[in-house]
């Protein structure tokens, strides 16, 4: 393209996602002086409320997983050119999978539950966003566009089963019955009292082991291959004998269930029952994660952390800083999107012309043949 | 027929937003560009409206605040997709999380009233117009309930959406313009060869978008409410969205995608706690979810196929 050469691939994954961030997060500064507090003070205090102190650093560990769920089900769709906005029902309708598990087995020691707890609930997400991925498929209707009514469709539904079906009689508010004490996934503070009774479990664990499998998924098995040869070329794809449809729905359903592990993380440990709404947008950060992570589950678990740091910083912010509310974090994480996924190109032609300008001042000949060619 | 009238009444109050917003919606589509960003856009104008009305003590000010921020995301929007060649749904989705973050986090640290702005009243609101007559003639039976109670007393922006669907309809089909419109929508390689602008022209369908929408989301904070409330908007972007597709992106069947969905959301607040004969109690939850219900079975092609423009969501790339 024009006369630019590709640049270095280090410049590609590592350099122009840390600029896009960057930027993303200068605007953000932006914005905090222009409400009159300072930018510079404000990071202080999210750091110290993130790290800072055991009860902080539980919190930021629990968004952390949760984060890393949302955003690998986002980027596994990604890489085969798919844009799954439906995390969010997903995860809401995988809660229902795990606690009508949950409840079922109550009694039943955690160990054992946990697997049939996850496998409910990752059914559950990923039947859900099988649906628009057969839709695609088969009739054709955008992926896009469907994950969004579907993420309506599971509000409504999920708010008539909560409120009208699970809902104790005796409990006021809307949510389910509370699982057994035995089968509620562990928290991590029983073995780390440094974590000080904060609601990060299990799951983290089965969230890194996610990522590393998802990895395996993408880069060295036979259908991660054919994922991304979809991704990047649909009909090429198809001329390869690779069967498009299949593909979309078996991607859609991983996707799904990827996202329903929140609910192994929420409902059956951090809050140990299933309540209204509560997903609580976490299945639209992993949108922003995925984008920041460059769909690569080393990026996706660095940028998960830093959603992490964010989002409990941010409460600790909000307490500190009391014109600085938490919308602030969304604020950041549409930046974040905005730069890394719809604008990354803005960066990329100034960073070619520097290395473009770099290089003909080293090795002036070569590139000056280069012109000629 | 007073509960009838009364359920008409409010479809119209609720689809005028929804109006506004779907046509907007149409005009960036029949360019080429997705736009997601209705919801964030909806919600910004909302939040302008009625800041700006809250410190002026004037709606039209407001009105013109709503305009002026949904014109900024759509800057945002065209910059990203026209010429940075970004994906424009991901824009879109960005655009609707600022919307959503920066209303709270502004109202939040200019009013301290957790988001919510100042309560509107006198003329930072607007109120419905009396139609010529109208008083005179709501005791004739029929007509005056018709004359009187439904088509008269409404703000002034919803009588703009509805006249918007015609001179829509008139632009699309009748002018230069949407000639162009559609085509840079279809064909966009058509255009350049022919020596137009296809950034231009995509520049100017989301201007217009803009407006509309911008129109839209005033209405939900100066005239449908008296101040702005986090997440006012509450998905009404999307079911304009839904709508459009619904009405194969044309403007009377876009009228009668938002009316019906309209429809469906006054026969809710009627219907609540209403039993039914056979059916019994209809729960609020089944019609809420109803028209994107009916939307994906009509994207499915269970009820007619609906095709959007065939370059809508790419880029154009001038060719070197």
């Amino acid at each position: 393209m024009s006369g630019t050469m590709p640049l270095p691939r280090w410049v590609d994954v590592i350099l122009l996602p840390v600029l896009n961030v960057t930027l993303a997060f200068i605007i953000g500064g932006i914005v905090v002086l222009a409400v009159g507090e300072n930018p510079i003070e404000a990071v202080r205090i999210m750091l110290y409320g993130a790290f800072g102190y055991g009860y902080g650093f539980g919190f930021t560990l629990y968004y952390t997983t949760n984060f890393i769920f949302a955003g690998l089900a986002v980027a596994v769709a990604y890489h085969g050119g798919l844009f799954n906005i439906g995390g969010e029902g997903q995860a809401y309708v995988g809660g229902l999978g795990a606690i009508l598990v949950a409840l079922a087995v109550g009694g039943l020691h955690w160990a054992l539950a946990l697997p049939l707890i996850m496998i409910a609930a990752a059914l559950f997400a990923g039947t859900w966003a099988f649906i628009p991925g057969w839709l695609q498929a088969r009739r054709g209707s955008h992926v896009v566009i469907t994950t969004i009514m579907m993420n309506f469709i599971a509000t409504s539904m999920m708010s008539y089963i909560i409120s009208r079906i699970l809902k104790p009689e005796n409990v006021n508010s809307d949510e389910s019955a509370r699982i057994a004490e035995v089968t509620r996934v562990p928290f991590l503070s029983e073995w780390i009292p440094f974590l000080n009774n904060t609601p990060v479990n299990i799951s983290l664990f089965i969230a890194l082991l996610a990522l590393v499998g998802v990895y395996v998924l993408i880069w060295h098995t036979k259908f991660g291959y054919e994922l991304r040869t979809m991704g990047h070329n649909g009909v090429a794809a198809r001329y390869a004998g690779m069967s498009n449809a299949r593909l979309i729905m078996v991607t859609m359903a991983i996707s799904g269930a990827l996202v329903g592990m929140v609910a192994v993380n929420d409902t059956a440990g951090a809050h140990g029952r299933l309540l209204l709404g509560y997903v609580a947008g976490t299945g639209f950060v992993g949108i922003a994660v995925a984008f920041m992570g460059k769909a690569h589950p080393i990026g996706v678990g660095l940028s998960a952390l830093l959603f992490g740091v964010l989002y409990q910083g941010g409460q600790e912010l909000a307490f500190t800083m009391p014109a600085i509310t938490r919308e602030m974090i969304v604020t950041i994480q549409a930046l974040v999107i905005l730069f890394t996924g719809a604008m990354s190109n803005m960066l990329r032609r100034p960073v070619e012309f520097a290395f473009m300008a770099a290089r003909s001042r080293r090795e002036p000949d070569r590139v000056a043949q280069e012109k000629e060619a | 027929m007073e509960d009838l009238i009364s359920v008409l009444i409010t479809t119209i109050r609720v689809s005028t937003p929804l109006i506004l917003a779907c046509l907007a919606g149409l005009y960036s589509e029949r360019s080429g560009i997705v736009d997601i960003g209705l919801e964030g856009k909806l919600l910004g104008s909302a939040f302008g409206a009625a800041v700006v009305a809250a410190l002026t003590g004037n709606a039209w000010l407001g009105l013109l605040a709503g305009v002026g921020v949904s014109l900024v995301f759509s800057a945002i929007h065209g910059l990203a997709s026209i010429n940075f060649r970004g994906n424009q749904i991901i824009s879109g989705v960005a655009l609707n999380f600022l919307a959503s973050g920066l209303t709270v986090f502004l109202g939040g640290a200019w009013f301290g009233r957790g988001g919510n702005t100042p309560p509107l009243s006198g003329d930072a609101r607007f109120y419905g117009i009396q139609l010529p007559f109208a008083q005179e003639l709501a005791g004739v039976p029929v007509i005056g309930p018709i004359y009187s109670g439904l088509l008269s007393g409404h703000s002034i922006l919803t009588y703009i959406a509805f006249l918007a669907v015609p001179v829509t309809a008139w632009v699309l089909w009748r002018t230069r313009f949407g000639l162009r419109l559609r085509a840079v929508g279809e064909n966009p390689k058509a255009l350049d060869t022919a020596g137009m602008s296809v950034s231009w022209l995509r520049y100017k369908a989301l201007a217009i978008t803009a407006v509309l929408v911008g129109m839209g989301g005033a209405y939900l904070s100066t005239a449908q409410a008296a101040s702005f409330s986090r997440e006012m908007s509450s998905g009404r972007g999307y079911i304009a969205l839904a709508a459009l597709i619904f009405a194969k992106w044309k403007p009377y069947p876009a009228l009668g995608a938002c009316l019906l969905f309209g429809f469906l959301e006054a026969l809710q607040y009627r219907l609540q706690g209403v039993r039914l004969p056979v059916i019994g109690e209809v729960p609020t939850q089944a019609m809420q979810a109803l028209p994107y219900v009916l939307t994906i079975l009509l994207l499915a092609g269970f009820v007619g196929r609906a095709i959007a423009p065939k370059a809508s969501g790419q880029p154009y790339v001038k060719e070197r």
